[in-house]
């Protein structure tokens, strides 16, 4: 049995997508997190004539560029996939995901790698009010980039507005009920505001590295600041309204995920919210249970008593496949976000009494909590994948029919082996500039630009 | 409809090809050209600005044709599977050598880096090059539209190749050649004094060996598949196009060694354009020629997909389109001029 899985060539598709988009989004959320704060950074640059916001934005816009060059070069292979290792399902849904994919392209990438270019090699060439542009324009692609892919897998996980084609696939058949998928919006929001929480702990944490060195304070406070405020404000965001409206969209159109997401195997009214504990799939119960008793029919139908589904209201083959991996990432999500808003919202009034920049118990937390987010987002996106199976295209196409079938498990181990080798490089190269960028500090002008050739 | 999607990513890959080109020909030329450390960070402001922009364009490519012509992407990418990820690793390669050489003071690393850079670049163009060559060449495509392709199997052109035999391999060099003068073109253009005469001087020595290659490429072509010249019998004015390469190839040799780089630059990229616009016009309605049965082969009839998709994104596309050209013409002009290096960048 053992050997069987290992050979299967479906199990390399999925590791395959699997770990090369868990790597990607580690630098889009940043990069789409980042772009408001520098915005804003710059728009305090212009308005204030003190050279510390300036500073402070080309520091950031250092970090922003690396993490962009890396999101760029782990993102082509995403596009790529679709037809490398998963040609079954692109040759049933291209017709209709296409729009979104090609949109992207012609709209997001030329935008923000076109001002990007400026926005980092132009500072001198450009007037200070054509700067500010060119950073809300990098903004305004990474934004745009990132709803055109969550419209994409939300049509995968709620299809919408399409038709049957005469070759056995799918086609469109209404732009706009493709575009305003009601699934789609309320998971941009959760995915944007997620990544803004990203960007401000990034913020604050390096803030907090500063003030704790001893070292550039004066820039350290205002990214502990503004990255308190972005954070206090994303984190209540992230669990309402976008955390609220996405578990609606789950209850209403794949209620069986929710039923695996809390591990809730026999449906009941005045459902139990379960806090902690392990799933026990053969056994159909959770293992070493801690629960808010009735909590989970509030949360999901504001009532106390009302009837929740649970995972025996539905046939075992349209479970989602793996459960206990579904049930953790939904916990860790949920669990760490609850976190965040009490972090923030303790660093907030800190900072709102004036002693934030004093409490170095809070510094100190406010530091440590730096990969925490990326944890929190990238939980929140395999409870979403994880929990649309069995289903490649939601109650349309089953995850086992999309991928290559020509494309051996051999040559899929293959290619894997080979992204395992060069994502490894890749993430070392990338922390060591990251640490070399933070150690160098916001001052003064830059020794050694980053993506340029050469400045000195 | 399909005719006009089909001419627009062609459009779009001819884009990518001239502008992402000569990144990848000033990458190939670096090692040879550059011969201080301040010429090779004159070479890296050059297309630092731009590679990436330019890039973008293989990207948009790729998610036009997929939208166009989803059951071509699914049976092309799936069927150069192995070819495909290795381009992949070879463009994240040449995107470390470009952006990570500034933040390693240590020679010996950068050295490393720029070797990084340079390989991937050549070999980027050869990969390329050898892709143009199996679409033209033809795949064993069955009756479901997929195939799957050794990377090289006895490098003959028989009905079950692989990725690289001798006519690919052949394009492959094809590509190289064309792409090292386009990019030391560029590089002639954007620096001054001894670097721009050098990368000058690549252009004039390899113009014998890519009039040559041009002949040959195209004897072999009309040697492996010679039910291309139909298109041209049936409609001669495509006979244009080969015009236009040799015309261009003129042009390259009159004013490259009279310092009138601009022209000869323009020249190499009408020379390009007009080597793929003779390929898409031969194959023309077919997208993927099967190299076994001619009744597999893909044609735009049986890759296209739905008409109200298609006719939503004529209009998204246009305005795209519009306003990409725009940030480009943007950036050039932002940049234009020689490189300096005393002025920083941010």
């Amino acid at each position: 049995m053992a050997r069987k899985i290992m050979d299967s060539a479906l199990l390399v598709h999925r590791l395959h997508f699997a770990f090369t988009v868990t790597f990607h989004y580690l630098f889009p959320q940043l990069t789409m997190g980042l772009a408001p704060l520098i915005v804003v950074l710059k728009t305090l640059a212009l308005r204030h004539n003190n050279p510390r916001y300036d500073e402070a934005a080309r520091f950031w816009a250092k970090i922003f560029g690396i993490n962009f060059v890396l999101g760029v070069v782990t993102g082509i292979p995403m596009e790529f996939q679709f037809g490398t290792n998963w040609s079954h399902f692109s040759r049933y849904a291209g017709g209709v995901i296409g729009q979104t994919l090609a949109m992207e392209g012609v709209f997001s990438f030329f935008l923000e790698s076109a001002f990007l270019g400026l926005f980092l090699y132009g500072a001198k060439r450009l007037s200070p009010r054509a700067h500010w542009w060119s950073a809300v324009a990098v903004c305004a692609g990474a934004w745009l980039s990132g709803f055109f892919i969550v419209a994409t897998d939300a049509w995968m996980q709620h299809p919408v507005g399409y038709a049957p084609s005469p070759g056995g696939g799918l086609q469109l058949a209404s732009f706009w009920e493709l575009m305003l998928n009601p699934w789609a919006w309320w998971q941009y929001a959760h995915t944007m505001s997620g990544a803004v929480v990203t960007g401000a702990f990034v913020m604050v944490s390096t803030g907090a590295f500063y003030l704790l060195w001893g070292k550039w304070t004066e820039h350290a406070k205002l990214f502990v600041k503004i990255g308190v405020i972005a954070g206090v404000i994303a984190s209540v965001v992230q669990l309402f309204p976008t955390g609220d409206g996405q578990g609606r969209m789950i209850a209403l159109h794949q209620p069986v995920t929710l039923a695996a997401m809390e591990a809730l195997f026999t449906g009941q009214p005045g459902a139990p919210l379960v806090i902690l504990g392990q799933p026990n799939v053969e056994e159909k119960k959770i293992d070493n249970p801690l629960v808010v008793p009735e909590m989970l029919s509030f949360l999901t139908y504001k009532r106390w008593h009302a009837h929740i589904d649970g995972l025996d209201a539905f046939p075992k083959d349209q479970w989602p496949d793996n459960i206990p991996l579904l049930y953790y990432s939904y916990h860790i999500m949920v669990g760490l976000g609850t976190i965040f808003i009490a972090e923030m919202l303790v660093a907030c009034l800190l900072l709102w009494n004036g002693s934030l920049y004093r409490a170095r118990w809070m510094l100190w937390i406010l530091m440590l909590s730096l990969p925490f987010p990326y944890i929190a987002n990238t939980a929140g996106w395999m409870t979403a994948e994880l929990g649309r199976q069995p289903w490649l295209v939601y109650g349309l196409m089953r995850t086992a029919d999309g991928y290559s079938k020509l494309v051996s498990a051999a040559n899929g181990w293959f290619t894997l082996l080979g992204f395992f080798g060069i994502y490894t490089l890749l993430g070392i190269l990338f922390l060591f500039m990251l640490r070399r960028t933070i150690e160098q500090g916001p001052e003064g002008e830059v020794s050694h630009p980053p993506l340029t050739a050469g400045g000195n | 409809m399909g005719t006009i999607w089909f001419c627009i990513v062609a459009v779009m890959l001819a884009a990518y090809v001239v502008m992402d080109g000569f990144d990848l020909g000033a990458g190939i030329i670096y090692l040879v050209v550059a011969k201080t450390s301040a010429d090779r960070q004159r070479i890296h402001k050059a297309i630092g600005p731009v590679w990436d922009g330019n890039e973008v364009w293989l990207l948009a490519a790729g998610g036009t044709l997929y939208f166009a012509f989803p059951q071509l992407y699914a049976s092309g990418f799936s069927g150069f599977y192995l070819p495909l990820m290795i381009v992949l690793w070879l463009l994240m390669l040449r995107a470390i050598g470009l952006e990570f050489r500034h933040h390693i003071e240590n020679p010996v690393w950068q050295g490393f880096l720029d070797v990084v850079f340079s390989v991937s670049s050549m070999l980027l163009a050869i990969f390329f090059g050898a892709a143009l060559g199996n679409v033209i060449r033809g795949v064993p495509l069955n009756q479901d539209g997929y195939f799957f392709l050794a990377l090289w199997t006895n490098f003959k052109v028989s009905a079950l190749p692989g990725v690289l035999d001798w006519y690919t391999i052949m394009a492959g060099v094809v590509a190289l050649v064309t792409l090292t003068v386009h990019g030391a073109l560029y590089i002639a253009i954007k620096t001054e004094e001894e670097l721009s005469l050098r990368a000058r001087a690549v252009a004039v020595v390899l113009w014998p060996l890519q009039f040559f290659l041009t002949c040959s490429s195209l004897a072999a072509t009309y040697f492996i598949r010679p039910q291309l010249m139909n298109n041209y019998e049936n409609h001669p004015i495509g006979l244009l196009v080969p015009l236009l390469v040799f015309a261009s190839l003129g042009v390259m040799i009159w004013a490259s060694p009279k310092g009138k780089e601009k022209l000869a630059f323009v020249a190499s990229g009408t020379y390009i354009t007009a080597m793929l616009v003779g390929a898409v016009f031969a194959l023309y309605p077919v997208v993927l020629p099967s190299s076994g049965d001619p009744a597999n082969s893909l044609t735009i009839a049986n890759s296209l997909a739905g008409e109200h998709g298609l006719r939503v994104g004529l209009v998204w596309w246009s305005l795209g389109m519009v306003l990409a050209v725009g940030y480009f013409v943007f950036l050039y002009r932002m940049f234009r001029g020689k490189v300096r290096l005393e002025e920083p960048g941010y």
